[in-house]
């Protein structure tokens, strides 16, 4: 698969390695009416990771989202894209970015290489460029074949694949990408995660919302969870899971015996959906107490995953 | 924002829905051709033969200047208002323009300067009819393409304050009733303004756009009534301008939250 980016680039490539900051973030904040969406948060995004704002609905991830592309003025804080203001160089922030929106807008008006040499247009991208590099992209996202049927009849994985080859006709380098895989058979979405670890291979930066525990856990570099627009924990998805939960997980029965024998032992655990979570890091010796001395008769160890961290910080309380 | 920047990328997104026009230009061309000619078998040679002539002119001569203002006034006020809610709210065109380096102020002056457009290309269809039957002066008429275009700024414009403030497509038909249909009928189109009571008729001079749009379409092709095209030509020069800035506010605060 040949480059996508085009080759200079990767002739900065020492410049790109001394970890320069591509998009910074304090204590930003969004308010819609009396609303905060978002509540003071910091981040700091490095110039070539992949980073993961994990939340459930509402959590301000989208919100956060929208501000660092420019489509929303922020209530209060600061936040620099590579250095530079959303607020008063929106245009040249834009250029740098490539945006894949949670809901699907490509233009129904038109075909699928017809929204993409439309597109470059907005980016000023001479005719005869733009339509090599649209040639490129839809090889890249294997959409050629479906290049000029309408919109309506596509799959959605097909749609998704357009928006993000849309997303890449001004060579952007960071690509901001909100739910990218929402809906998608996991066919369609392993070939989106397939084509995000190339993408940040050739040196881009990659900006992602996601629930999907195990997208954020694949691709995540580092990653925030979210929840009623604060940021609640934040690292690289391995050492979040070491550090909140252990390293594995112990399901056992939702019974109160099990509950006051736990209590009784000082055993930490969370409410499942149909089981007790027990978090450990050897997981022999507490099976052996809930074995021989709670009366526990189903038990199952696991290693433990980011969604016990995430459901730990979040809870299990149903959103919207 | 410089001005000419404003222009330039504006163009860009007037081109995007000139793209999608051209796909499918021959229904597009059809409706403005067919149209003006059932008006003028419909009013001129029907309604026509009760009325010998309005001021000395025939009827069918009376009501041809007319009939290309009001498809002035349909082509950029729908296409401003069906054509870019459309745009906006369901097809999210709006949203993926303005993630690239074009601005929303810039989006909402390509979609006015598309309507605008759509009046051009709606006149010059209408005026290619009246010239087959004969009920134009020429070549004065031939000065209603360029007005179309002024003209339809200023119905664009309008349409967009409406499609800016509206809460879903069906509120359309408010401004659509309530505005177009009564001035379509009441701005000297069938009957010559000076029929109406004398407060009447300086009501709809001093705030419908379409009596001025007349007078000037009139002028041109009866090659009478110059001061009255002069008046018209100065309100819409002084209406436009403001109209035109309140569209791009009033649809940046609808869109820029």
């Amino acid at each position: 698969m040949p480059p996508i980016g085009n080759l200079n680039y990767s002739g900065e490539h020492h410049f790109l390695m001394q970890e320069r900051t591509a998009i910074c973030a304090r204590g930003l904040t969004k308010r819609f009416g009396g609303f905060e969406a978002v509540g003071a948060i910091d981040f700091d995004v490095a110039e070539g990771e992949a980073f993961g704002f994990l939340g459930p609905n509402g959590a301000g991830k989208t919100t956060t989202m929208r501000m660092i592309q420019c489509a929303s003025p922020r209530s209060g804080g600061d936040l620099r894209v590579f250095g530079l203001d959303p607020a008063t160089s929106p245009r040249e922030i834009k250029a740098l970015l490539g945006i894949v929106p949670q809901e699907n807008n490509l233009d129904t008006d038109l075909t699928g290489r017809e929204n993409l040499v439309s597109y470059a247009r907005y980016f000023d991208i001479p005719k005869a460029r733009a339509e090599d590099r649209v040639e490129d992209l839809l090889g890249f996202m294997q959409v050629r074949e479906k290049a000029d049927v309408v919109i309506e009849s596509l799959s959605g994985g097909m749609r998704r694949r357009l928006i993000l080859a849309r997303a890449l006709v001004n060579d952007p380098r960071i690509l901001i990408l909100d739910e990218p895989t929402t809906g998608l058979d996991p066919q369609a979405r392993h070939q989106i995660w397939d084509r995000l670890r190339t993408l940040q291979a050739e040196g881009r930066t990659i900006v992602l919302t996601s629930h999907y525990m195990e997208e954020a856990e694949r691709l995540c570099d580092r990653l925030v969870i979210m929840d009623g627009g604060r940021i609640l924990a934040r690292g690289a998805p391995a050492d979040l899971v070491r550090s909140r939960i252990g390293r594995y997980v112990i399901e056992t029965e939702q019974t109160d015996a099990v509950r006051a024998c736990l209590d009784r032992h000082g055993i930490g655990y969370e409410e499942g959906g149909e089981s007790l979570h027990v978090p450990v890091d050897d997981p022999a010796p507490v099976s052996k107490t809930l074995l021989d001395e709670c009366g526990a008769i189903r038990l199952s160890t696991r290693p433990a995953t980011l969604e016990d961290v995430f459901l730990s910080f979040t809870g299990r309380r149903l959103r919207e | 924002m410089s001005g000419e920047n404003l222009g330039r990328r504006a163009w860009i997104v007037w081109r995007r829905n000139l793209d999608v026009f051209l796909k499918t230009w021959r229904v597009n061309l059809l409706m403005p051709a067919i149209e003006p000619v059932l008006y003028l078998l419909a009013f001129g040679l029907g309604v026509g033969a009760y009325i010998s002539d309005i001021d000395g002119v025939p009827y069918i001569r009376f009501i041809a200047p007319a009939l290309v203002a009001i498809s002035v006034m349909n082509a950029s006020f729908f296409e401003c208002t069906y054509g870019s809610y459309v745009r906006m709210y369901y097809q999210k065109t709006f949203d993926a323009i303005v993630a690239t380096p074009v601005s929303i102020d810039e989006v909402i002056a390509g979609e006015i300067l598309w309507g605008a457009t759509r009046s051009l290309i709606s006149a010059s269809l209408m005026l290619l009819v009246l010239v087959l039957f004969g009920v134009v002066a020429l070549p004065s008429s031939l000065l209603l393409i360029p007005f179309a275009f002024a003209a339809g700024l200023l119905f664009a414009s309008i349409g967009m304050c409406f499609t800016s403030i509206i809460p879903n497509i069906e509120a359309i038909n408010y401004p659509s009733f309530l505005f177009i249909t009564p001035m379509l009928l009441f701005s000297g189109t069938f009957f010559p303004l000076d029929v109406l009571p004398g407060v009447l008729q300086t009501f709809v001079l001093a705030v419908l756009p379409l009596a001025h749009v007349v007078n000037v379409c009139r002028a041109l092709t009866l090659m009478s009534g110059w001061e009255l095209m002069v008046l018209g030509l100065a309100w819409i020069a002084v209406v436009t301008p403001p109209v035109f800035a309140i569209a791009l506010r009033l649809m940046r605060r609808r869109l820029v939250v």
